[in-house]
């Protein structure tokens, strides 16, 4: 093991998944010399040729490609009075590694955020009365307005393909998309994907009930797509092996897919694999970042000098680095005082299995997006107000996969033996899903900060995780739940069984809910209380850049990556325009 | 099809019983399914790489009752699972646990995996201590109890009512087993045939899922039909 210093360059990027390949591109393209450095091994679309990825076991049972818990564990406990212990295996959630990141095999639900889930404190405090919403919720609004965000949005569909039904032109209400999206400068780039049977049979009910289906907003592109960066995304074959896995089709917007054949390309570009990046360095006055300090495979520590420092190794990765690199005061719960590791949230999600003996839905034939949904339930479209629960939930019908093992079968069914058996022979493809998939409040307990007592291989302490579900939360599913059993018996199943979160649940992160982990490095308009401004920059070291989900001062209903690739492409223009020009704060505090 | 295997079924059969007296086993302890549905030449001829010739008799016993032969579809033994099963606890299996003490095992279940062991540790000490207490309470390996016993005994096991303190152990309990070797016999038994389970794509046949066919761009809108094709799987193979 030795020391090396690389040569320097003007920006680098730490770790390429979905927002360093588009922080990588944006800036490379102003012809900045851009390194990336990711941790995992390096991986392109050849790797992932026909039939490799059709393989349930290795990469939707063993998580083939995922971070391993050794490598990349955190810990976990409910409430400050707990002591965290590691997450040794995966649950709840799957971090991701390698070139392309989760976004190599992430489902492709590509939905925004509402107007109003961007101004939640503005209608918070307009909507509710003083003292109605729980103890300790801290949430906030997000630092720029809709018009402003929305082109960063559209250039991001463009970049996926995005295909669906357009909801909201330019306040043009259009039927058969989102009629409470916020408005879109421009359609929809592609149709949407073909409906499944159960797509047909839950938005037939629901519009029934009054509410207002639209297909699943996709990345797994309907039609051939060449995007702003010129490259080409096939059509989607409905292959079935598509959430945790990597397309085997070239149809699925992934950075791969949709950015690195570009940025590879670029000669101003470089990226090393194998390079876990310990630490960002910092000048002496602790103002400015002199660039990041990674372990190589051969266990060498290499210094990469950098003017500008983008940290994008996804949330939890994101913040625990400017924990461990002394960027920002870390958060404490007790004073409120601190915003490093401040607004942990994650999300909840649970349903109805529904069982029908004389229905074939083929679940294997479908791609990982395929569901219709309605967004009636989010916040300011239904009387949250009156039930004393802020927040929201889209309530979807999808088909992401028909893989074997995990098959749901009818209650009551044995766990083993003949009755098992057979009840796999009778149930198999004859099943659908009703689910709901809710936002979740950022709380004054609920925070990231560095474990005391576990370490990771590289003798780094983990990040610690003190969350927990809390009664707004576990209001609104029980609140979903009358919703979903009227949709269930509208469709009038042989049987089902039902799945929410009860009065007295505990976070449990052994099942899997969703890699939609947000804040921690949250952004606001206050130093005060926020870790990053509008422009994703640290407020206390000005070269430091962090997009991820950890910019959400809590999340949202829908899926997480539309917005997080938006805010990134926001952060490059002001990186860009402003940045290059005048290097300092973007905001003044 | 079936039929025809009737024979090889029987020879099978026939032949791990001149094995069995070797361990001490006799006859009486195979269920009527493993004599319905060992068909599988491949089973008998498969020497296991992780397993002991006694840890062996007690997976696929186990395995026999866990997706039995009796009833429609295959079981677990018709489709190799327990080759599955001997082949994963071989390989890296457990390798990407994180592993690092201090360890809390009182901890509560949703924070999730806790113990200080890897997977193989996990079967090595259940299966001892299982054996144990199948000879203190029925004087009998596990193998050779009768079916409704063996039920019996697997359903302790899931319950954690076989007292592994007494054969020694004080951490493990007969949980965290039997929840390892339920999983890793459905995987096995659904899992692509490349890893050693799922025997001529069975399982996938009997519930009718295409396996690695990955292309149903004309299918996906074609509502309530049932899909006319067979499996593929990862290595070509037909069924
Ligand atoms: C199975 C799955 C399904 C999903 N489906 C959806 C969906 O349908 N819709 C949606 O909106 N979102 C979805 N997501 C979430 C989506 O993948 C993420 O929001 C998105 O990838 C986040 O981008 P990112 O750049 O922050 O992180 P990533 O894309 O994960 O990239 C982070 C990269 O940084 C690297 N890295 C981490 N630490 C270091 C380090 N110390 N040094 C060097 N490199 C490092 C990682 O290896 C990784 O390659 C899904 C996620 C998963 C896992
Ligand atoms: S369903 Fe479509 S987008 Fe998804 S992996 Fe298969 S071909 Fe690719």
């Amino acid at each position: 093991m030795s020391n090396i210093t690389n040569d320097e360059v003007d920006v680098v990027v730490v770790g390429l998944g979905w927002t360093g390949s588009l922080m990588s591109i944006e800036l490379a393209q102003a012809g900045l010399k851009v390194r990336a450095l990711e941790r995992g091994e390096d991986r392109n679309n050849a790797d992932f040729t026909y039939p490799k990825p059709a393989d349930q076991y290795a990469y939707g049972v063993r998580n083939k490609i995922m971070v391993t818990p050794k490598d990349g564990a955190l810990t976990v406990r409910h409430s400050m009075r707990d002591t965290a212990l590691p997450t040794r295996q995966w649950g709840a959630f799957v971090p991701g590694t390698g070139v392309g990141g989760s976004g190599l095999h992430w489902t492709g639900v590509l939905i925004r955020p509402t107007p109003t889930d961007i101004k939640l404190k503005t209608y918070a405090d307009q909507a509710y009365t003083r003292g109605q919403l729980e103890e300790g919720m801290q949430i906030g609004d997000y630092p720029f307005t809709w018009e402003e965000i929305e082109p960063y949005l559209d250039k991001f569909d463009k970049i996926c393909g995005l295909s669906g039904n357009t909801g909201n032109l330019q306040g043009r209400i259009i039927e058969g998309g989102d009629p409470f999206e916020g408005p879109r400068s421009s359609p929809f780039p592609l149709p949407a994907l073909k409906d499944t049977l159960n797509n047909t049979m839950f938005a037939d009910a629901a519009r029934k009930l009054g509410y207002h289906p639209f297909p699943n907003p996709s990345a797994n592109v309907s039609q051939a797509w060449k995007n702003p960066y010129g490259n080409q995304i096939a059509p989607c074959n409905y292959c079935g092996y598509c959430s945790k896995y990597p397309c085997l089709n070239y149809s699925k917007a992934s950075p791969q897919t949709a950015v690195l054949d570009s940025l590879k390309r670029m000669e101003n570009f470089s990226y090393r694999t194998n390079a876990n990046v310990l630490r960002v360095d910092l000048h002496a006055d602790g103002k400015t970042a002199k660039g990041v300090t990674y372990a190589d495979a051969q266990g060498n520590e290499v210094f990469q000098p950098a003017k500008i420092v983008v940290l994008a190794g996804f949330q939890f990765v994101n913040v625990r680095l400017m924990l461990l690199s002394g960027i920002g005061k870390p958060y404490d719960p007790l004073t409120g005082k601190g915003t490093i590791g401040r607004n942990y949230a994650f999300l909840s999600v649970g349903g109805n299995t529904l069982f029908f003996k004389d229905k074939q839905f083929n679940p294997f034939a479908t791609a990982g997006a395929t569901g219709q949904m309605f967004n009636d339930i989010s916040p300011g479209n239904f009387d949250g107000p009156s039930l004393g629960v802020i927040g929201g939930a889209k309530i979807h019908s999808s088909q992401a996969t028909g893989t074997p093992i995990g098959t749901a079968l009818p209650a009551g069914t044995p766990e083993w033996g003949q009755g098992w058996k057979e009840s796999m022979n009778d149930w198999y493809g004859h099943s659908m899903k009703i689910s709901i998939s809710t936002g979740c409040m950022s709380y004054r307990e609920h925070y990231v900060d560095l474990d005391p007592t576990y370490k990771d291989p590289w003798g780094q302490p983990l990040l610690r995780i003190t969350f927990d579900w809390r009664q707004n939360e576990l209001k609104l599913q029980q609140y979903l739940r009358g919703i979903v059993r009227d949709i269930t018996k509208e469709l009038g199943p042989d049987s089902f069984s039902e799945s929410f979160l009860s009065m007295d649940s505990h976070w449990d992160i052994t099942k899997y809910v969703s890699t939609h982990n947000v804040g921690g490095a949250i952004m606001g308009d206050s130093p005060e209380t926020s870790a990053l401004n509008r422009y994703l920059q640290s407020w206390d070291v000005h070269n430091v850049f962090v997009p991820g989900g950890n910019a959400f001062p809590q999340n949202f209903q829908a899926n997480p990556t539309a917005l997080i690739g938006a805010l990134t492409l926001f952060s490059a223009q002001a990186i860009k325009e402003q940045y290059l020009k005048n290097p300092g704060p973007l905001v003044q505090a | 099809m079936l039929l025809s295997k009737q024979t090889s079924r029987r020879k099978f059969l026939l032949s791990s019983l001149i094995a069995l007296p070797a361990l001490g086993v006799t006859m009486k302890g195979l269920s009527a399914a493993v004599a319905a549905e060992m068909i599988a030449p491949s089973l008998e001829a498969y020497t296991p790489t992780f397993f002991s010739p006694a840890e062996w008799t007690f997976i696929m016993s186990a395995c026999d009752r866990l997706i039995p032969g009796e009833g429609r579809g295959p079981g677990a033994l018709e489709t190799n699972v327990p080759i599955f099963i001997d082949q994963q606890l071989a390989s890296d299996l457990g390798s990407e646990i994180y592993l690092e003490g201090p360890f809390d095992v009182n901890a509560p279940a949703t924070l999730g995996y806790q113990l200080p062991f890897l997977p193989q540790q996990i079967y090595r000490k259940s299966i001892a201590a299982i054996e144990a207490w199948c000879q203190d309470t029925h004087r009998q390996r596990f193998a050779l109890l009768d079916p409704a016993a063996q039920d019996d005994v697997l359903k302790k096991v899931q319950a954690g009512e076989v007292n592994f303190t007494a054969y020694g152990e004080d951490i493990l309990t007969s949980k965290p087993f039997f929840s390892e070797l339920l999983n890793h016999t459905r995987q096995g038994y659904l899992a692509d045939p490349i890893y050693g389970g799922n025997k001529g794509m069975k399982a996938w046949i009997a519930i009718g899922f295409p396996g690695a066919r990955a292309s149903y761009l004309e299918w996906v809108a074609q509502h309530n039909v049932q899909y006319p094709l067979g499996p593929v799987s990862l290595s070509g193979d037909r069924g």
